[in-house]
């Protein structure tokens, strides 16, 4: 070929490389961002669609955790006498179903989001990546609107945050991480799995069990509760009560643990799921 | 000028066989896993012995090659049609172009953005009003908002939807929503653009203006790759094509050429085999031909012929001719003596035996003709051995979308009508 390959408005044309399988691959950051106008419209779709021809529509995204509340402060608050650090229970507990509802939506939505897309997978080509990512980005909606009712609930309490309240955006990504770091190893083994299917309902009871969501972490030893860490979102619910109800000590050692355990979820997630992508159009 | 736009040097694409279908459930990855160990140990045992190439073998047979080592290379601004049975590897050729599976051995060279269209609607959600799915659609096809919202009254005008547009599509009839999707995407303009049997929808007059639009796009330098059963449509649109015979390449040129080539191959005779022998008969030569073309569509106009000759002579011949489904399940069958008597042959003599089927009821798939030749005096019945398989291809049988095997074997000449009883209504509807 003698002359660059130009397009009609003689800009050089791109070329693209068709290759077989390999075993590692970049994670693909600049092509994912050449697709961010996908990642919106697919999210945009899912939060659409979501309450499309329900009778009590968003009202939905309050409904399932002020009921959890209202349990958890019958049962655990009051008869159970759990302590709540000097907080009011309903706000204690409501306080962490947020980020609990948010990371339970988004894990379950992207776990399941490349199967339920398969029509997409099998018939166009874009970074699969996009799938999982704009499901779990699809519950921040139903968290706004949940987070206008606690606002409301610090105010019938009297709570006033303090600075701390800066920190809260972090502790909002730090929870839809988690669920992607989860959701991606999960959504592509769901393709060649479909057991997964029927593990994440208990691996999400299972989860909020081991989680400060009806309790405080207080209760845990101080010398373990770093380990107690382990589990990221121990840190997000930690972090949401410091950063919003201000009373709780600041989560510390916990926290640093939580994050270096979502970032190796997450990294490894990525290739994992980088890897297993070349296969999906093929198994799913 | 010539400068290359696809280039493809050695594709190949294994599937193994039910992959493509089925998925794992981790029970059974499990159970592999502990029958693995004795698997190895029996491997290892069966070395010494002699059962090595029957191993082989059965490795080979859970494999299949979708695509074998298929090399090509198309110029800029040219149209190529791709022709092959079902099966012979046109859309695994498509998707591996694509990029929407990738290939398992050899590699392909693109040169500018790629723009496919494997299926019309894609990503189409039926809650969604029209202008919404205009830009999920165009978005999933890899338009920018900005590029959609430009073409976006082109487009609503190409589809003829202008009145429904914020109407969910849900409420749409079958040929606007096909009119809207397929308007969607001939309006993203990639210079490479590969479509799979997308203008089989929607109806006559629809199609035509999809052709047009087509022949514009082709027209504009852009390099084309359609895959179509409809010969008329590749003879039109394309200057070249390239035909796919079980996963490889067995003739790329000019479009008349390989189409007329293809042509014969389809309406095929039987090479005078053993197999297609019985005691007394030899038959010659089997054709199945559509008066329609040379491929077979359902409720096509068919005539199966079959040429025999008697290796003795015969008083009464009769001829029997089953229609059956490849794993040998019957469908129907015609016997010659139903119809008219035939005439008595003389040892060597030829006859020429044909069935006319006024609406072939067959759906898109592979089908086979059995044979039974008789000698009603003689009290002889003698099967064929072989079968003869012929195809019925994909089209889209009731007008809309493309029928596939999932609606089984049998078309049937039926209209379907909806309605909304009045009274009905008001109660159902808040």
């Amino acid at each position: 070929m003698t002359s660059p390959n130009t397009n009609i408005d003689g800009q050089t044309l791109s070329t693209l490389v068709i290759r077989p399988p390999s075993s590692w691959t970049s994670i693909g950051f600049r092509e994912l961002w050449e697709y961010r106008e996908l990642l919106y419209f697919l999210t945009w779709r899912d939060i659409k669609v979501r309450y499309k021809q329900t009778a009590l529509g968003a009202a939905w995204a309050i409904i399932q955790p002020v009921f959890m509340m209202l349990v958890f402060s019958l049962f655990f608050g009051r008869l159970g006498k759990i302590p709540s650090d000097g907080i009011p229970y309903p706000v204690f507990t409501f306080c962490a179903l947020l980020p609990w509802q948010l990371f339970a939506h988004a894990l379950s939505e992207s776990s399941n989001s490349l199967v339920g897309n398969q029509n997409l997978i099998t018939k166009v080509y874009f970074p699969r990546l996009v799938v999982p990512i704009s499901a779990v980005l699809g519950g921040l909606i139903d968290f706004a609107i949940a987070f206008v009712l606690l606002l409301g609930m610090m105010l019938y309490f009297g709570i006033v945050p303090g600075w701390q309240i800066i920190t809260l955006p972090g502790f909002i990504l730090l929870a839809i991480m988690t669920a992607l770091g989860v959701g991606l190893w999960l959504s592509a083994l769901n393709v060649q799995y479909r057991d997964v299917r029927y593990t994440i309902n208990f691996l999400v009871q299972f989860w909020l069990f081991a989680t400060p969501v009806a309790y405080p972490s207080s209760i845990i030893p101080a010398q373990w509760r770093a380990l107690y860490g382990l589990n990221p979102m121990a840190g997000v619910v930690e972090g949401f009560r410091w950063a919003l109800l201000g009373k709780s000590d600041s989560p510390g050692a916990l926290l640093w643990v939580s994050v270096a355990v979502v970032v190796v979820l997450l990294v490894g997630g990525l290739y994992y799921f980088r890897r297993m992508e070349q296969r999906f159009a093929d198994i799913v | 000028m010539s400068e290359v736009a696809i280039r493809c040097e050695g594709l190949s694409k294994q599937y193994r066989l039910g992959q493509q279908e089925s998925y794992k459930a981790l029970r059974d990855v499990i159970t592999n896993a502990a029958i693995a160990p004795f698997r190895s140990l029996r491997r290892s045992l069966s070395r010494n012995g002699h059962a090595i190439g029957n191993r082989q073998s059965a490795i080979d047979n859970r494999t299949l090659w979708a695509l074998k080592d298929v090399s090509f290379a198309v110029n800029r601004g040219e149209v190529v049609g791709i022709i092959g049975r079902n099966g012979a590897g046109k859309s695994t050729l498509l998707k591996i172009l694509s990029r929407i599976t990738k290939p398992t051995t050899g590699h392909a060279e693109i040169h500018g953005r790629v723009g496919s269209l494997l299926e019309v609607g894609t990503g189409f959600h039926p809650e969604l009003t029209g202008r919404e799915n205009i830009f999920l659609n165009g978005a999933i096809l890899g338009m920018r908002k900005a590029e959609i919202e430009k073409k976006f009254d082109e487009i609503v005008s190409f589809a003829e939807v202008e009145k429904f547009i914020d109407t969910p599509v849900k409420r749409y009839s079958s040929g606007m929503y096909v009119r809207l999707a397929f308007g969607v995407a001939v309006h993203m303009d990639p210079e490479v653009l590969v479509v799979d049997e997308v203008l089989a929808v929607g109806d006559a007059e629809f199609q035509k203006k999809c052709f047009r639009k087509m022949q514009e796009i082709g027209r504009g330098n852009r390099t084309i790759l359609l895959v179509s059963h409809n010969m008329s449509a590749i003879r039109t649109i394309c200057a070249r094509t390239l035909a796919l015979d079980r996963g490889r390449v067995v003739n790329f040129g000019p479009t008349a050429e390989v189409i007329d080539e293809y042509e014969a191959s389809v309406a095929q005779s039987v090479p005078g085999s053993k197999s297609y022998e019985t005691e007394t008969f030899v038959v010659e030569e089997v054709q199945v031909v559509s008066a329609n073309g040379p491929v077979i569509k359902t409720f096509d106009s068919v005539a199966i012929k079959l040429r025999i000759t008697a290796k003795a002579d015969v008083i009464e011949p009769d001829v029997y001719v089953g229609i059956q489904t490849p794993d040998g399940h019957l469908l129907s069958a015609l016997v010659c003596r139903d119809f008219c008597a035939a005439p008595a042959m003389s040892a060597g003599q030829v006859m020429e035996t044909e069935f006319k089927i006024e609406s072939l009821p067959l759906l898109p798939g592979p089908y086979e003709i059995k044979m039974h030749l008789v000698d009603v005096v003689g009290y002889k019945f003698e099967i064929v051995p072989s079968t003869f398989p012929f195809e019925v291809v994909e089209s889209s049988v009731y007008g809309g979308r493309k029928i596939d095997r999932w609606f089984g074997q049998i078309g049937l000449d039926a209209t379907v009508s909806v309605q909304l009883e009045e009274g009905a209504l008001a109660k159902s509807v808040r």
